[in-house]
């Protein structure tokens, strides 16, 4: 019974359901790619831009994939991205 | 939850200087969640660099730092922790910063065994200076001064700590972040001369050069050449070409450490002064 024991806090992690909110930093953000490459669920993606100079933004494109993994916020160099 | 950086940066500098892509900015965010993790307060803090991209760290963050010259970070912050053991020194460092100009420094700062948490951003390359090649690029490849392909063999940074002295060694990568981020907490709660070695990415000075595609395909690269340490075991000096071993390498915390050495030794010429 020890197992059950120590699993709940975890099961109890993953049943965070509530709806991701991404946050992109536009002023930081580097148009550099990196989020949407590392982002598992296909959850942004590149979008033109001219009015920034790197003449791209990152977009939110699929919201209700992203489970909060983090992969993109830990792999932004540029502080432009939060998950919440 | 996301993790709240601003509280340990200058948020006046942020966006920083680095090019689009650079692997410093993932390795500045794994080092303030390590900063986090070990509840250590801004003021207690010092963070001290070289010349160099990487060395450029200390503007951006919110501690005591200390911008040196080329090479010389260690000596600065040698001195820093003989005066203030009580201080938390971090010193960070680019692979020619650390491994050439400073290679003297380093050396000596693993076999003196003093308590500074040493983290080398390596990209294989001098970003800021204009692309000349440091120890650490590999036999082969493309550097400003090397326009035909570089013809000397590389350091492994990690075996050259190791060999001097340094009692807590491992190495990760910029490309997986959450990894390299545990053994920089490792490394900050270890006592003694520690040294985080993260491979990392120069998209601009290295990438470019050696036509490695953009910051992405960049970080595909340098994830790709990274083989755990189990493994590398079991493969061949030729299997292992090209590639570099990940894993902590080393973490003796049976050695005393420099400044109680140096503090253990005044005590005891001061008690026989005073007889
Ligand atoms: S948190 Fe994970 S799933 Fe959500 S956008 Fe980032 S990488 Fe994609
Ligand atoms: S990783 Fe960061 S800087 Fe790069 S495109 Fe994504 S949000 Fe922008
Ligand atoms: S030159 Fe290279 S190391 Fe320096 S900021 Fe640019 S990409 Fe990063």
């Amino acid at each position: 019974m020890a197992d059950a024991a120590v699993a709940a806090p975890k099961a109890a992690k993953k049943k965070d359901k509530s709806p991701a909110k991404i946050e992109i930093i536009n002023e930081n953000c580097k148009a550099c790619d990196i989020c949407v490459d590392v982002c598992p669920q296909n959850v942004l993606a590149m979008r033109k831009d001219p009015a920034k100079w790197e003449g791209y933004v990152v977009e939110v494109i699929d919201l209700e994939k992203c489970t909060k993994c983090m992969l993109c916020e830990i792999e932004c160099p540029d502080f432009a991205i939060e998950i919440s | 939850m996301t993790f709240d950086y601003s509280k340990y940066l200058r948020n006046q500098y942020i966006p920083h200087m680095w090019c689009p892509g650079c692997g410093i900015g993932i390795l500045l965010k794994a080092i303030l969640r390590s900063v986090d993790a070990m509840g250590w307060k801004n003021d207690d803090i010092v963070l001290v660099s070289g010349i160099g991209c990487t060395s450029r760290m200390p503007g951006y963050v919110d501690f005591n730092t200390v911008h040196t010259t080329h090479g010389r970070a260690l000596a600065f912050a040698t001195g820093l922790k003989m005066a203030r053991p009580d201080k938390h020194v971090i010193v960070v460092a680019g692979d020619g910063d650390s491994t050439a100009i400073g290679g003297n420094h380093f050396i000596h700062f693993c076999r003196r065994n003093i308590d500074i948490n040493m983290i080398i951003n390596d990209n294989n390359i001098y970003g800021m200076t204009g692309g000349q090649y440091s120890p650490t690029t590999p036999p082969g490849s493309y550097a400003s001064t090397s326009p035909y392909g570089h013809v000397e063999p590389n350091f492994d940074i990690a075996k050259l700590a190791i060999g001097a002295g340094a009692t807590y060694v491992a190495r990760g990568t910029v490309a997986q972040g959450l990894i390299l981020e545990k053994y920089i907490k490792a490394s900050f709660a270890h006592k003694g001369a520690s040294l985080v070695v993260a491979e990392s990415t120069c998209p601009v000075q290295f990438g470019r050069r050696n036509r490695l595609g953009d910051p992405v395909d960049m970080l595909h690269w340098i994830k790709e050449r990274g083989v755990a340490m189990r493994k590398a075991e079991k493969m061949s000096e030729e299997k292992l070409a090209g590639k570099y071993v990940m894993g902590e390498f080393i973490k003796d915390d049976s050695k005393l450490e420099y400044t109680e050495r140096t503090r253990m030794l005044i005590e005891k010429v001061q008690q026989k002064e005073n007889k």
